[in-house]
């Protein structure tokens, strides 16, 4: 069976993907993994799934939230797996799990790559894991027909985001912005001159994120991305939101008013 | 026997294994920016001299080595001899640090530093580098330590820095780090981040090893001068290492120079709530290197206990994973209780008030009396002063 993420991009077309991002086991892991329904209803193209750790330096205060909430819960990497396996049963968007790799070292990388793949897992992204330390774990998603997927960032130089571009198997991730995952309203012209340049340089698909969080924001990064991620908005708006069964009506609601405006 | 370690790090920062650059790609940038300024101007005759005026004229250096008369009685007759570290601007061993980093900062056109800090020292010798610098200085202090050291807050107030208190996790020194990582992440365009110890990406480790390693290079000569030879031993208080790193540096090829580094032991190593990391911890990866770690089965962080703010660190330097794994240092451990004895002891029979860190360092010789011999001279690194932890003593007393 092909990685569904390359399926994905190559029926690409004009489309932009939609792509929400999740942390598992918030506010509980069967809740967290009835979002991922609740988004492919919604017109999600691929999922996002965070796997929560103790120290996300990449994060703002509402991952760093409900990454917190998460462990608090006792969600490790095994009830990850098992969850994307049960959701494979009548799921089959791309789903992409992030993370930061202490976990994942600790769990053996190669061991722990295998066991994703065989749950159903398409993709990795790995804030704290830049191109020059995945020598081994690009080997190892390859032959576990997995897909890399890099960052790349505003502070890139050509020489990196060819590097970059080289090592994401099918997809490369832009961070708009420096800094770290979180809510912002706009983006300058700094980001579009960016998002201008990656475009001409990329040879692979690439979505943008990092602060998305309007249909108006989603529609702007598009005019250059091939998509755009989607996570702290989330997170906030199931916080916000009274009861369980209000934050999927939330977040579908929200997820499809996006799809509508890409 | 001690092996003749290779140059290290290599190309890749790496220690053997230990260390690297996992980051945020983010930031990789400025930490090549920040490889090739070192690179350039640390053998650089004007840096290389500004650096030393600085160091004679504003830290007070070369610090005193002292012979610790009573103490090395009380110990049965060994020659136990005082590293000052706790003499210099600042009252420790973390200017040397940030008046190198600072001076690497102006070169390359920054004028906003932000630092990490747990028991205050490496953020006030921040503080006070910005101040004289005139450049804007932000100090990320987890709130605990922020009630524990006080007068260090104080300090750093009045020399302008802007204490943002850290809420997350165990408010301690490792969420002010991921703090201050998120700073970078944020500013990195304006802003120099002074690490304050051998841990973090490459080339950090080896960047305040340059500068905290005249620690090492003056005892050297101080030891020659006093008896024309090495000591036998060497101790110091390893939380992220930097002052151990700092005096064993020079001494890291001479095979008969036993290196011991004592890490916090806390309630006791069985208790789970100590920051004896190298002593109990395995390899994993934490702000940016991979080196010896605390963290339980899921790969998560174990929160770490000491009584010493600046040594209640899950982490450690990769130089020392590296040095552990070959055997060129000994690491062992100490218990808040025992550091907490050798404080008193030390601050009555010698008239000096260690830092509780330093009194990790101390209290090991204490534990071990017996290993050490009356011919033998040992060196401690005296990391610093104990003024900032009086409100801890207090509570201690109040407490037993």
């Amino acid at each position: 069976m092909t990685n569904r993420i390359r399926s994905q991009l190559q029926n690409l077309g004009n489309t932009k993907l939609l792509v929400p991002f999740f942390t598992a086991g918030y506010p509980d892991i069967s809740t967290s993994l009835e979002y991922v329904r609740v988004a492919v209803d919604s017109g999600a193209d691929i999922v996002e799934l965070g796997m929560p750790f103790s120290d996300p330096l990449a994060d703002g205060p509402l991952i760093q939230y409900s990454s917190h909430l998460a462990l608090k819960n006792g969600v490790d990497l095994l009830q990850i797996l098992d969850g994307v396996k049960q959701l494979r049963v009548n799921v089959d968007v791309p789903i992409v799990l992030m993370g930061y790799y202490n976990p994942i070292w600790s769990y053996g990388e190669e061991r722990f790559l295998r066991d994703a793949s065989s749950a159903g897992v398409d993709g990795l992204i790995i804030p704290d894991l830049p191109v020059d330390e995945a020598k081994s774990y690009c080997a190892n998603i390859r032959n576990n027909d997995l897909s890399a997927v890099f960052l790349v960032a505003p502070t890139s130089s050509l020489t990196r985001i060819e590097l970059i571009d080289k090592n994401s198997t099918d997809l490369v991730y832009a961070v708009t912005v420096t800094g770290v995952t979180g809510a912002r309203t706009e983006f300058g012209r700094a980001t579009d001159k960016y998002l201008t340049r990656l475009a001409a340089m990329l040879n692979k698909p690439f979505v943008a994120g990092f602060g998305v969080s309007s249909p108006q924001s989603a529609r702007h990064l598009c005019r250059y991305a091939n998509g755009v991620v989607i996570g702290s908005k989330l997170v906030s708006l199931i916080r916000d939101s009274r009861t369980t069964r209000a934050s999927f009506t939330n977040v579908g609601q929200f997820l499809s008013k996006v799809r509508r405006a890409l | 026997m001690a092996q003749r370690s290779r140059k290290t790090p290599n190309n890749k920062g790496r220690f053997g294994n230990y260390g690297g650059r996992y980051v945020p790609e983010t930031v990789v940038y400025a930490l090549d920016e920040l490889e090739e300024c070192f690179h350039t101007i640390r053998t650089e005759k004007k840096f290389k001299s500004e650096l030393r005026d600085f160091q004679t004229s504003y830290i007070g250096r070369p610090t005193p080595l002292y012979y610790a008369e009573r103490f090395s009685e009380h110990l049965g007759g060994v020659s136990i001899y005082f590293k000052r570290e706790d003499l210099n601007h600042t009252g420790a061993h973390k200017i040397n640090n940030t008046v190198g980093q600072i001076l690497l900062a102006r070169h390359m056109g920054k004028r906003r530093i932000i630092a990490e800090t747990g028991a205050g020292q490496h953020g006030l010798a921040t503080a006070t580098v910005c101040a004289r610098f005139g450049m804007e200085c932000v100090v990320y202090m987890g709130a605990e330590d922020i009630k524990r050291q006080a007068p260090n807050v104080d300090k750093m107030r009045l020399l302008g820095a802007e204490v943002i208190p850290v809420t997350s996790g165990s408010q301690t020194l490792k969420d002010a780090t991921s703090e201050a990582l998120r700073d970078w992440v944020t500013n990195v365009r304006s802003t120099f981040y002074i690490i304050g110890s051998v841990v973090g990406p490459h080339p950090y480790p080896m960047i305040v090893r340059e500068f905290q390693s005249v620690i090492g290079k003056e005892t050297k000569r101080q030891c020659k001068q006093l008896w024309g030879g090495l000591p036998n031993s060497i101790v110091a208080c390893v939380g992220g290492g930097s002052n151990a790193i700092g005096i064993f540096n020079a001494f890291k090829n001479d095979s008969s120079v036993e290196l011991i580094g004592v890490e916090a032991a806390g309630l006791g190593l069985r208790s789970g709530k100590h920051a004896a990391t190298l002593t109990q911890g395995k390899p994993g990866v934490l702000h940016g290197s991979y080196s010896y770690l605390m963290y339980d089965k899921n790969g998560q962080v174990i929160l770490p206990h000491s009584v010493s703010a600046g040594l209640d660190y899950p982490g450690v330097g990769p130089e020392h994973s590296y040095l552990h794994d070959i055997g060129r240092v000994e690491y062992e451990s100490v218990t808040d209780r025992q550091a907490l004895r050798a404080f008193k002891i030390v601050s009555q029979l010698e008239g000096i008030i260690p830092a509780l860190e330093t009194a990790h360092a101390l209290a090991y010789l204490i534990k071990a009396r017996n290993r050490f011999h009356r011919n033998q001279r040992v060196v401690v690194c005296f990391s610093g002063r104990g003024d900032k932890d009086m409100g801890i003593i207090k509570e201690q007393e109040e407490m037993s």
